[in-house]
Parts: structure tokens; sequence; C-alpha cells
């Protein structure tokens, strides 16, 4: 079992025909992912081959769906068209819908998390800016490098990508149900608490690693969420200790903005609710061993 | 996120036809006697600095006439206002109050959408409205979809107790202000105060806006508003490069792929320099996602011109990224620099083509190279090396 993604996920690429679309269609499917077309109007009908594949181009995301299946999109379009790629995705309904689109103005994720609301959320967003998601032996979707750990019983949920890969990296021996790399933006689809309810209904995953940030209040409300919802045990890391107040790191979303946003209190949060937080990658991976050699 | 300064928050606002008053800017006491002399009568003449609280500093005062605007320029020029030393003027045609409000809207991140905070009660800083008088601040949700069209306008207005006769007058620039803050991709643009004046106009007497910095692709005029006075040199030559890079107040530079990674290695090492006298991290910079051996040089480029650096951390988990192109970067960059490179460098590559890449770093055998195998153990080593240099 896995969270989101499992290996009846059937994938379509938005942006498949673009470099980056056709770079990671053929990384996952190397690694196995069931990747079934793509998406791009001005060149429907036509496909695409890959390492021995034939992957169909649609010209909707609606035509993709009755045609092949598919259940997944995976969106690479550049920042200027994603929301209207998003909106097409949402309009489908398809199921699971995963922008790891980097630079998309807050408005236009706004306006698309908005209709996807409106609609019922039919459409689960993970991202945007974000690595995607991975369920170890199952499927890969995103960008998460296939190759840094196997399958097991830790759930992992990050707002960066490359905490991701350093974690599973740090506990690859013990392996993941899922890896999911939620995004750094300021307003992101599927968020650390919608990760932790789906952890805590798998019953593969034994434990959760929770990988936070400065900025928002995101980790003190999954604090809170954990505290009423989640038996299983999780340990936390947070990044930013040492950021200074009003620079952003990097993430449009990572700034302290006078007492809000800071590590600190995302620690104490956690702590108040019986959650171990790392000073740093290694030391919350030696908290999450000991809580597992326990189980 | 880009603020702007309130002279530029002003003519944003009249180009979308939001009730301003008249301002000239002004860098010298004498561009603020001119100033006063053409718009007349009683100014204003404001301290332009991004923070709060000028006000109470001595950075807003009232010119009765044009060499009382010089003389109070004068004062005001060259003021440090909570760490902003006062570079810019704004003379602001005088208005007579009657009484003032306090309009925002902006993003909100735990919701997901658009908030609305709006009080009939202004004049003071919103933080301590929230506070003193909760229930004098009203906080409605704009839906993203919808906007603040004339209706919502008025119910927030309402929210907000202002009374029957003015909800119409003030719900129209609610509108106006909306228009600036979705055309703009704002992400805040507040008004405090909101003013009535005798004669009975509404105006926006003081403005505050933040833009999207990830919308300057279809605001190509939003590149004016790039503070270069106030950009650390370093983070001019890094923004010129393309580089995600800020300047930051220690010994050890810092290279890595990801801003969390990056994050969390200013974290690591700065743990680490508490063993070492206390050495800290010179800078954040993220190379991202799919680095050329290029976007490396130009990165330790920038890091070995900050005099205050030590040493350097090179800490990258290939994903996109290929270790290799990390590892001939940081060859192809001391290869360029030569012997005017000084500074060691620790490497930490995992991920994809590691192999690769420190065989690469193995055969080019620098000096001031040292292969690290863990993130930590990396940590640790550039901490020291700082601190020996010191």
């Amino acid at each position: 079992m896995s969270i989101f993604l499992n290996k009846d996920s059937k994938i379509i690429v938005q942006g498949l025909t673009g470099s980056e679309g056709m770079k990671h269609a053929t990384l996952l499917l190397r690694y196995g992912s069931n990747v079934v077309g793509g998406v791009n109007p001005r060149k429907a009908g036509t496909s695409v081959e890959i390492e021995g594949h034939t992957l169909p181009v649609f010209g909707t995301v609606a035509e993709a769906m009755k045609e092949s299946g598919a259940n997944v999109s995976l969106i690479f379009v550049p920042p200027a068209f994603a929301k209207d790629a998003a909106i097409e995705a949402i309009e489908a309904e398809i199921p699971l819908a995963i922008v790891i689109t980097e630079g998309i103005p807050v408005h236009d994720t706004a306006q698309f998390w908005a209709l996807a609301k409106e609609k019922g959320n039919k459409t689960r967003i993970i991202g945007p800016n974000c690595p995607g998601i991975i369920s170890p032996e199952e499927s890969n979707a995103g960008i998460i490098p296939g190759n840094i750990s196997g399958k097991g019983a830790i759930g992992l949920v990050s707002k960066s990508g490359t905490l991701t890969y350093q974690m599973q990296a740090e506990l690859a021996d013990l392996g993941f149900s899922s890896a999911i790399g939620i995004g750094g933006d300021p307003i992101i689809g599927t968020t650390h608490i919608d990760a932790l309810e789906a952890f805590e209904k798998d019953p593969e995953t034994k434990a959760i690693v929770l990988i936070g940030e400065i900025g928002g209040d995101a980790e003190e409300r999954a604090a809170a969420y954990i505290k009423d919802n989640v038996s299983k045990p999780v340990v936390a890391y947070i990044a930013g200790f040492t950021a200074p107040e009003g620079k952003t790191m990097g993430h449009a979303g990572a700034i302290v903005s006078g007492s809000s946003g800071t590590a600190q209190a995302k620690q104490e949060a956690f702590e108040a609710v019986g959650v171990k937080v790392g000073k740093t990658p290694s030391e919350t991976a030696k908290l999450l061993r000991e809580v597992y050699a326990t189980l | 996120m880009a603020d702007l300064y309130e002279y530029q928050a002003r003519d944003l606002f009249e180009k979308y036809s939001v009730p301003v008053l008249a301002g000239i800017v002004a860098d010298t006491p004498e561009e603020a006697r001119a100033a006063a002399e053409k718009l007349g009568g009683v100014v204003v003449v404001k301290a332009q600095v991004k923070t709060g609280g000028r006000g109470k500093a001595g950075g807003v005062k009232v010119a009765k006439t044009p060499d009382e605007a010089y003389e109070h320029a004068k004062a005001i020029l060259g003021l440090d206002i909570k760490g902003h030393i006062v570079k810019r003027l704004m003379i602001a045609a005088g208005a007579r109050i009657a009484e003032e409000f306090y309009f925002s809207v902006l993003l909100d991140r735990a919701n997901r959408s658009y908030l609305s905070l709006c009080s009939y009660e202004g004049g003071m800083e919103i933080e301590q409205l929230a506070v003193e008088r909760p229930e004098a601040l009203a906080k409605v949700e704009v839906n993203p979809l919808t906007g603040i069209d004339l209706a919502k306008a008025k119910e927030i207005a309402v929210a907000a107790k202002f009374p029957a006769e003015l909800v119409d007058k003030v719900a129209e620039v609610f509108v106006k202000l909306y228009n600036v803050y979705v055309s703009e991709d704002a992400t805040l643009v507040e008004v405090n105060p909101l003013v009535l004046t005798e004669e009975g106009d509404i105006i926006a007497l003081d403005g505050k806006v933040s833009l999207d910095e990830n919308a300057e692709f279809r605001h190509a005029d939003h590149e004016a508003y790039v503070d270069k006075d106030a950009e650390n040199p370093l983070e001019a030559k890094a923004k010129a490069l393309g580089l995600n890079y800020v300047k930051l107040d220690g010994e050890v530079g810092i290279i890595g792929n990801g801003a969390g990674l990056v994050m969390s290695t200013l974290d690591v090492v700065a743990y680490a320099g508490e063993k070492h006298g206390g050495v800290k991290p010179a800078n954040f910079l993220d190379i991202g996602g799919g680095a050329s051996a290029q976007v490396m040089a130009d990165g330790l480029s920038v890091i070995f011109s900050d005099e205050q650096v030590k040493s350097v951390f090179v800490n990258v988990f290939g994903g996109i990224t290929s270790g290799d192109q990390v590892a001939k970067g940081i060859v192809q960059a001391l290869e360029a620099l030569g012997s005017s490179a000084t500074k060691p460098i620790v490497v930490r590559v995992d991920g994809n083509n590691v192999e690769a890449a420190r065989q690469i770093l193995a055969e080019a055998n620098h000096p001031l190279v040292t292969v690290a195998k863990t993130f930590d153990e990396g940590a640790a080593k550039a901490a020291e090396l700082a601190a020996a240099a010191r």
C-alpha cells in the first residue's frame, strides 16, 4: 500500500513534448511508472516514442482520460501556462494532478485552487513547485530520483524536494511506503495535514517523517492535527533555524516575518504534542530509528 | 515578494483611479522646497522607508511654507528609522482629515484564499487594533474566482461597521484597490489610513503594496521597482547571473541545490560553527534543479568575491542535478581562477552520478578541495577550515 499513488496509477504528462516533460517521462518509464500518454492541443493525434514505448499525444486531459484511462496528470508546462493546464485537469475531474512547475504566480495558484474547491475537490492537487510523489516499487510521478530508497513502512511528507531525497537516503535501509514533496509555495494543494491523514489510514505505513521549513503556519496546524488525529509515531525536521528575519530563503513561502514563521515556534508546536524534532536531517533520521525500533 | 515604497504605491493607485493626494518625490532639501512650491499650501514631508512607525521616529512632518519643507527635508534625510536610512522623501499635498479608516486585501496562506481586513477605526497600527479591539476589525474572505465586486465591497464596508451614508462611497474605492491587487499580481495592498476629508472625499493617504516576483514575466514595468540602492552588491551580481543568492553575515560560503537543503545546510553549518568560536554561514545560494557546470562556476565566483568568506561548503544531492556537472563546475571555476583561488572548498555530493563526480574531483586533485562523505562531515570540515583561516 501507499498513499495517493500506486501500481494502478495511469499517468499522463501535460507538457510531455517539452524538454522537461520528455526527460522526466523517460526517467519515469525506466522506473516502471505506467505513463500512458501526453497532452498538447497543438500536437493532438501524434505520438512520442520513448525507449520502445509509444505514447499517444491527446488534445485535452478529458480526451486522454477517456482514451487511456489515465487517473494522474503530471504538469510540466512553463509558469505562464500552468494555470490553464491545471484548470483543464480540474475541469476534467482527474483524481490527481501533480504540478511540478516552479515559479507560478501565486494568484494563478489561488485561482485554480479555488476552482478545485468549488468543484468539490474531485481533483487532488499536489504542488505547485514540488518534486511530486514516489511510492517505491509501485509508481513514481514527478522528479524524485527512483534509486534512492526502496519500499518500506515509513511515510515521508516534505515541503522541500532535496530534503525529501536527503531523508530518503538517510533511511534508505528502512524504505518508504510513499514519499511526497508538497512544495514550497505560499499556496499549495495537498498539505502536510492531508498527507498525515492518508499515512494514518495507510496500513503499510508504520511511522511518519514530516519535513517543514520557516514561513507560514502549516507546521503549527499540522502539530494541532497530529494531537487529535494521528496515532502513528511522527518525527519532524524544520529547516531554517538560523535564517534571518525578512529574507526569503529560495521558496517564495520561506520567510520569517516578525515573530511569525520561525523554526523555533514550529519546533515548540511539535514538541508540545509529543512529536520529536531533530536539529539536523541526520539527527531526525536517528530519532525515527529509535521510534521505529520500539514498534 | 517585492515591497514598494509609499510613493510607488501612490503612483500605482493613481493608475487604477484610486483617489490619492498629489505627491512629488524629493531626494534633496532643494527638491523638497521646489516640490512644496509646486504643490502650494500646506504640505507633508514624508520619509520613504520600507518600515512602519516612521511618524513616531520623526519621519513625517507638516510644512506650512516651502522654506519649512526645506528645513524638514534636511532633518529627515539621513535619519535612521529602525535601521533604514532615509534617502528619499515624498512631498505630499495636505488634506483636512475628518476621519481615518483601514483597508487591506492580501493572500491568506492558511486558507489558500484571499482575505480583506477592514476597519472603520483607523489611524493606529493594525496589529495593535487586532489585539486591543478585535471586534472593530472585519475579516472577510474573498473568493479568488469572484474577487471584490461592488456587492462584495459593500459587504466588507458593512462588516467593518461603516455608517450607511459612507458604505457606497468607500465600497467604490475598495473595488479599485482590489483591481490593483489582482491586476498587478500583488500579495498585499494595504491602505492605512484611508481617510474621509472635511470636504467629504475618500482618499488613500498611505499605501503599502507587495508584489509577487513570480509574476514578473507578465509585468515588464515591475523591473523598475527593484531597489537597486538597497541591494547588496554581491546580491546584485548573483541576480545578474540568474542565481538565487542571499548575503548573510558569516564566514562559510554555502552552495547547494534546492531551497530546503540549502536552508538546512545553513543550520547544520551554524551548529558545527558553534564548536569553532561561532563560525556562521556567509550566504544562501541555491543553484536549483538541473544546474550545469557553468551555474556551479558562477556560484563559486560570487562566493569567492565575498571578502568575509573563509571557506566554502558545496552540498548537493543530485536529483535532476547531476553530480558530475557539479564536480565539473568546481574544477572549471578553479581552473579559471588559477592562483587567485585561495579559499578551501569542502564538497559533499550525493545521489545522481555521484561516482562520476567523485572521480572527477579525485582526478583534478586540487589542493583546495576536500571531499566529504556525508552532509554532517562536510559541514564540520567547512566550519573548521573557516575558523582556522580567521
